[in-house]
C-alpha cells in the first residue's frame, strides 16, 4: 500500500503534505491538482508533515489535494535508445510531447520500450558476475552498448542463463542470474538507478592519465583536461562561455556527450538542436547528434527540476562510463543550480551561508564533481566521465560563494576574462589566472612526453612564462611610455602578444580554425615558441611593432588556412623568410 | 472583477502588512486572485485554513472587516484582434474609459514553450542604427535590453527602434514609466500612424509600485495571443525592468524572505527568465522579440538586476556618451548581441564579421592610445591614425542618430580602414581585402 496523504499548505513551488503513513527523505511523489498529476520530491519531514518541492507551477492547487508517495527517489532509466535524445531535467522526452507548449505533468517515456534490438550474448552460464558486469551487447547508433547487471545489485552471481542472439525488447529477459543462497533473479536491458548516489561498480579509480582532446588550443596546449577529469569555466556574461562549451561539445575526443543546459537560455539548446543533426565528427565521420544525449531544463522551467537536471546527466554519464566509454558531461552552468538551491533552502527559512547561499553548497559541489573519473572496471577495461561546467558568477567576482565552492572541486580553471572578451580576444581563457592542475600530474607529463613529444610541458611553462612577462613589459610601457622603456621590453611585449594572437586566440566561428587538431597545435606552438628564442634587432619600438605585427598577421592567415595545404605551406614560408631576415644569427 | 453572487464573501481578516492581508479562508487555490476591501489582490501563500494575499495597490485603509472575494481563477487577460491600438493598465483594463475587450479569457504567465518545438531564430530585424545593425545585429526571437542610464534617451532610441522593425504588432509594457514618458511613446506612435498595431499596458509612477508585477505577464500573453495564434511577428517593448525588479523586492521583503545580492530576492534571475525566455521564433512563422530597458546606477553592471539580466538575455545594447563625439553611441565593448552570428555574412554581405570584428579592434588600439595621451606620453604615428579612425567611426557609425542601410555601414567601415590603415593593420582575411578594399 502507498503512502497517500493531503494538502496542507503552499508556498510557491512547496508544498506541506500531511502524510497518512511512512515517508522518505528525497521520497519521490505526485500531487494531485484537477486531472493533472505533478511530480514532487520530499526535501524535508516533520511529524506527519511532509515538505516536498514540487517539479511544476503550484497554480490552483488547494488545501485537501491529495498526494502519492511513490517509495523511491527519483530515478533515471537506463536502457539501450538514451543516445540522440533531448530530455527535460527528470528525463521525459521532450520530442514525444505534444503541443506547443510543456503543460503541467506532462510525462513521457524515456526510451522506446517497443523497439527490437539485435542482442549479442557477452557472458555464458556459470560465469561469475556482479552488478555493472557486461552480460551482453546491443549496437546502439555506432555504440556497442551493454547490457549490464543492474547496478543495484549488490554481491556476485552465477550466470543461469543468457538469451541467445536475436532481437529483443528491451523489457525482455535477456538472463538469468543466481545468488548464493540460490534465488534465481531476471536480467532485462533496463534498469533504474537513483540520481543523486554515484554509481560505485567499478574495480579502481586511478589518477587520470590521459588527455582529452578539445580542438581548442588554449585548453590543449596550454590547460590540458585530461580524460576523467574534471574543469570549470567561471566567465562574467558575455565573456563566450556558452560558444566555448559548443566548441568543445562538437570537437571533444569522447564516445559520449551529455550536455546538460541547465537554467540557460533556450535558443541556444535550440542552436545544438538545429545544427548537430548536421555537423560530422571528423574522427568518426557519424552525425554529432548520434553520440550525443541533451539534458534541456531551460532557465524559464521550473526550478526544482534544475537541480534533478544535473544529476540525471551525471547518472546516465556514468552508465555510459561503465560500459568502458569515454564520457563527456557538460553542464551550462552550475551557478543555476546553486541558485535553485537557494530558492529551495530559502523557503525552508534555513539559515543562509553567504550571499544566501545554503551552508552545505560547498559540500554538495564538491560531491557532485567527485563523480567524474576515470575508473578501471570490473573487467580490467577503463571508461571514464570527464566533466565541464560552467559557473556564472554574480557581477563577474570570482569570489562569490559558488565559483570559490567549484575552485576547491575542479582541477581545471579556465577563467574567463572580461577585459579579453572587451578587446574580443576569444576564447576569453585568461592565460594567466588559469590553470590545470594535470600539468603537474608525473602520469600526464609521460602521457605527452609520450603523445607529442618529450619534455613538452617544461615548453608549455615557458610558454606561459613569456606571456606573464610579456604582460609584465606591458604594464611598464604603459607606466613609462614608449620611450621609456629599453628596446627589449618591447620586444618582450610583443613575443607575449605572439603566443597571444596566434595560439591562444582562435576563431570558433571560422570552418578551419575553430578546430585545432593536437597535431597542428604542437607544429604551431612550436614555430611561435622558436620565434620566442631568437633575438631581433630593431632601430625603434615602431620597427619592432611592426614587424611583429606582420607576423601575427601571416600566422592569422596560417590559422585560417587548411592544415598543409599550399596555402598554408606558402604563408609558412613566408614567416620563416621574415623571421631569418631580421634576426640575429 | 465582478462579484458573482454563488461566491462566498469573508469579513474577517486577522492580519495586515503594508502588503498583505491573512485570513482564514477554505476551498482557495494557490495563485488565485481575491477582492479586498474593492482592491485586487493575489493568494501567496497558504498555510492550512489560513490564506495570506497580496494586495497590488497596497493595503492602507484597509479594516480587518473588510470584504475579501475570491474570484477563483488566477488573472487572465481577455484576447482578441481588438486589443490592437489600445491602451491598458496593469490588470488590463481599458484606460482612458474604453470599451471592454472580447474575446477569449487566457491566464496570465501560463506555460512554456517545449524547446524542442522552438525554431531557430534567422531573420534579421534591421534597425537603421550601426552600433546595432553592424556591430550587434539583433535576430527577430531574441530578447536584448539596453542597459541606460537614467539620464541617457534609451526610450526614445526603443520607440525609434520598433517604429522600424517592421513589426506586426508592437506591443508596450511599461512600468513605473512616468506620465511623460507614456505620452511621448504614444505621441510618437501616433505620429508614426502606427496605433493600429501597438497595444500598450501601461503602470505610471502615480500607480501603486507593486502592480506593475502584472504587466509583463500581460503584454507577453497579448504577444502570445499575435504571435501563436496569429502567427504575427510580434515586438515586445519592457521599459523599465529595473523598476520591475524593484516591485519584486519589495514584495520579497514584505513576505520576510532572506535578500540574497543587492537586496533582492533570490528567484530574481528565475522571476527575470520567465519573463525573457517568452521571446521565440515559432514554427508558424510568428515571433516574440523582446527589447527592454534596464537602467543602471552609475554605469554599474554588476548589480543584481543587470547582472542576472545579462546572463538571461540574448546580449545587452549599452549607451555611452562619448566625449569626442558628443553623441550617444551604442558602446562596441560591453554591447553584444548573441543570436547575430546566425545572420552576419549569411543574410549579410560575406564581410560583414570580419569588418566589424577589425573595427572594434582598432576601435580598442585607439581606446589604448586615448590612456596613452591622457598619462602624457608621447603618441606613435599608429596612435595617431587609430584615434582619427575612432573619431570617425564613434561619428558615422556608432552614433544612435544614425540610420542607413548595412551595406553602407560596411562601406563605410571600409573607407575608414583605407583612410587611416595599411591592409596589414585592419587584419582581415586576405580574400576579403582584395574584393572590398577602397584604394
Amino acid at each position: 500500500m502507498k503512502t497517500t496523504g493531503r494538502v496542507k499548505g503552499i508556498i510557491a513551488n512547496i508544498v506541506i503534505a500531511q502524510a497518512d503513513g511512512a515517508v522518505g527523505q528525497n521520497e519521490i511523489c505526485f500531487v494531485h491538482c484537477g486531472d493533472t498529476k505533478m511530480m514532487a520530491e520530499v526535501i524535508k519531514v516533520i511529524g506527519d508533515d511532509a515538505y516536498v518541492q514540487v517539479y511544476d507551477s503550484t497554480r490552483g492547487l488547494k488545501v485537501g489535494d491529495k498526494v502519492e508517495f511513490e517509495g523511491h527517489m527519483l530515478e533515471a532509466t537506463l536502457a539501450p535508445g538514451l543516445l540522440s535524445r533531448n530530455y527535460d531535467g527528470l528525463q521525459n522526452d521532450l520530442e514525444k510531447m505534444d503541443g506547443l507548449f510543456i503543460n503541467r505533468g506532462s510525462i513521457t517515456e524515456p526510451i522506446d520500450f517497443e523497439r527490437l534490438w539485435d542482442f549479442k550474448p557477452l557472458a555464458a552460464a556459470g560465469d561469475k558476475v556482479t552488478a555493472a558486469s557486461w552480460l551482453g551487447e546491443v549496437q546502439e547508433q555506432w555504440v556497442a552498448h551493454k547490457i549490464m547487471v543492474p547496478f543495484i545489485m549488490t554481491g556476485s552471481y552465477t550466470v543461469k542463463s543468457v538469451a541467445e542472439a536475436g532481437q529483443y525488447k528491451v523489457t525482455d529477459t535477456i538472463a538469468v542470474v543466481t545468488d548464493a543462497d540460490g534465488n534465481d533473479y531476471d536480467i532485462t536491458m533496463v534498469q533504474k538507478w537513483p540520481v543523486k548516489q554515484a554509481v560505485r561498480c567499478y574495480d579502481e579509480k586511478p589518477r587520470p592519465y590521459r588527455v582529452m582532446e578539445t580542438g581548442v588550443r588554449a585548453i590543449d596546449t596550454f590547460n590540458p583536461l585530461a580524460e576523467g577529469g574534471t574543469g570549470f569555466i567561471p566567465g562574467p556574461f558575455g565573456a563566450g562561455k556558452t560558444v566555448l562549451q559548443h566548441a568543445i561539445s562538437k570537437q571533444a575526443d569522447a564516445d559520449v556527450i551529455i550536455i546538460v543546459a541547465c537554467g540557460e537560455r533556450a535558443n541556444e539548446v535550440v542552436e545544438i538542436f538545429a545544427e548537430f543533426p548536421e555537423l560530422v565528427d571528423p574522427r568518426t565521420g557519424h552525425k554529432l547528434m548520434e553520440r550525443t544525449i541533451i539534458i534541456c531544463n531551460t532557465s524559464n522551467m521550473p526550478v526544482a527540476a534544475r537541480e534533478a537536471s544535473v544529476y540525471t546527466g551525471m547518472t546516465i554519464g556514468e552508465y555510459y562510463r561503465s560500459m568502458g566509454l569515454k564520457v563527456l558531461v557538460m553542464a551550462d552552468s552550475t551557478s543555476r543550480w546553486a541558485q535553485a538551491l537557494r530558492e529551495m533552502s530559502n523557503r525552508l527559512e534555513e539559515l543562509p551561508g553567504q550571499d544566501a547561499f545554503p551552508m552545505d553548497l560547498s559540500a554538495i559541489i564538491s560531491n557532485f564533481y567527485s563523480r567524474a573519473g576515470l575508473v578501471r572496471l570490473n573487467n580490467g577495461s577503463t571508461g571514464s566521465v570527464t566533466f565541464l561546467g560552467t559557473v556564472s558568477p554574480a557581477g563577474g567576482n570570482l569570489k562569490e560563494p559558488v565559483t570559490e565552492s567549484t575552485k576547491k572541486a575542479a582541477r581545471c580553471f579556465y577563467a574567463l576574462s572580461q577585459g579579453r572578451a572587451d578587446s574580443k580576444r576569444y576564447p576569453a581563457i585568461d592565460p594567466i589566472d588559469s590553470y590545470s592542475k594535470y600539468l603537474e600530474y608525473p602520469e600526464i607529463r609521460e602521457y605527452l612526453d609520450g603523445h607529442i613529444e618529450k619534455d613538452w610541458v617544461d615548453l608549455v611553462y615557458e610558454g606561459k612564462t613569456i606571456v606573464q612577462r610579456g604582460k609584465e613589459a606591458n604594464d611598464q610601457i604603459n607606466i613609462l611610455g614608449d620611450d621609456g622603456v629599453p628596446m627589449e621590453y618591447h620586444e618582450r611585449f610583443w613575443k607575449g602578444e605572439l603566443i597571444d594572437f596566434v595560439i591562444l586566440q582562435q576563431d570558433a566561428f571560422d570552418e578551419i580554425d575553430a578546430n585545432c587538431p593536437l597535431d597542428r597545435q604542437k607544429m604551431m606552438y612550436k614555430m611561435v615558441i622558436d620565434i620566442c628564442h631568437r633575438d631581433f634587432e630593431f632601430n625603434d619600438f615602431e620597427e619592432c611593432s611592426q614587424f611583429f605585427k606582420s607576423l601575427i598577421n601571416l600566422f592569422r592567415q596560417m590559422n585560417y588556412s587548411e592544415w598543409n595545404s599550399d596555402k598554408f605551406n606558402d604563408y609558412k614560408g613566408q614567416i620563416e623568410k621574415v623571421v631569418n631576415d631580421k634576426a640575429v644569427k | 472583477m465582478t462579484t458573482r453572487a454563488f461566491q462566498k464573501i469573508y469579513t474577517k481578516i486577522d492580519n495586515i502588512t503594508k502588503a498583505t492581508v491573512t485570513l482564514r479562508a477554505s476551498g482557495v487555490g494557490n495563485d488565485e486572485l481575491a477582492t479586498v476591501g474593492g482592491k485586487l489582490a493575489q493568494v501567496v501563500k497558504i498555510m492550512g485554513e489560513n490564506v495570506t494575499l497580496q494586495v497590488f495597490a497596497g493595503t492602507e485603509g484597509l479594516q480587518t472587516d473588510s470584504e475579501v472575494v475570491f474570484h477563483g481563477e488566477p488573472p487572465k487577460l481577455k484576447v482578441s484582434d481588438n486589443l490592437a491600438g489600445r491602451f491598458f493598465n496593469a490588470y488590463g483594463e481599458p484606460l482612458e474609459g474604453g470599451e471592454q475587450i472580447e474575446g477569449e479569457s487566457r491566464e496570465i504567465g501560463g506555460p512554456t514553450v517545449n524547446p524542442f518545438k522552438r525554431k531557430q531564430p534567422s531573420e534579421l530585424i534591421a534597425t537603421g542604427i550601426a552600433g546595432i545593425d553592424l556591430n550587434n545585429t539583433i535576430v527577430s526571437g531574441q530578447k536584448i535590453p539596453f542597459f541606460a542610464d537614467p539620464d541617457q534617451p534609451y526610450n526614445a532610441v526603443m520607440a525609434n527602434v520598433a517604429l522600424r522593425a517592421k513589426a506586426d504588432k508592437i506591443i508596450l509594457g511599461g512600468m513605473g514609466l512616468t506620465n511623460d514618458d507614456f505620452l511621448y511613446f504614444k505621441q510618437v506612435f501616433e505620429n508614426a500612424g502606427a496605433l493600429d498595431r501597438i497595444v500598450s499596458f501601461v503602470n505610471t509612477t502615480e500607480n501603486p509600485p507593486v502592480e506593475r508585477l502584472l504587466v509583463p505577464d500581460m503584454a507577453l500573453t497579448a504577444a502570445e495571443y499575435f504571435a501563436v495564434d496569429k502567427g504575427e511577428k510580434v515586438l515586445v517593448l519592457l521599459t523599465d525592468m529595473t523598476l520591475y525588479a524593484d516591485a519584486l523586492a519589495i514584495v520579497s521583503n514584505r513576505m520576510d524572505q532572506i535578500p540574497s545580492k543587492d537586496s533582492m530576492p533570490g528567484s530574481l534571475y528565475s522571476d527575470l527568465a520567465k519573463i525573457y525566455e517568452k521571446a521565440v521564433q515559432l514554427p508558424n512563422g510568428g515571433s516574440i522579440t523582446i527589447i527592454a530597458v534596464t537602467t543602471l546606477s552609475g554605469g554599474d553592471i554588476t548589480h543584481a538586476i543587470p547582472d542576472n539580466t545579462g546572463y538571461i538575455t540574448e546580449g545587452q545594447l549599452f549607451l555611452r556618451n562619448d566625449t569626442d563625439t558628443g553623441k550617444v553611441i551604442v558602446d562596441p565593448f560591453r554591447s553584444l548581441s548573441r543570436l547575430k552570428q546566425l545572420v552576419i555574412g549569411k543574410k549579410t554581405r560575406e564581410d560583414h564579421p570580419q569588418v566589424m570584428n577589425a573595427c572594434v579592434r582598432l576601435y580598442a588600439d585607439a581606446a589604448n592610445a586615448k590612456t596613452k595621451l591622457e598619462n602624457g606620453f608621447d603618441l606613435s604615428d599608429y596612435d595617431e591614425r587609430a584615434l582619427k579612425f575612432a573619431h570617425d567611426y564613434s561619428e558615422k557609425l556608432l552614433s544612435i542618430d544614425v540610420n542607413i542601410d548595412i551595406e553602407q555601414m560596411l562601406d563605410t567601415a571600409w573607407k575608414l580602414f583605407a583612410e587611416y590603415f595599411t591592409k596589414e593593420e585592419v587584419a582581415i582575411k586576405a580574400e576579403l581585402i582584395e574584393k572590398y578594399w577602397k584604394a
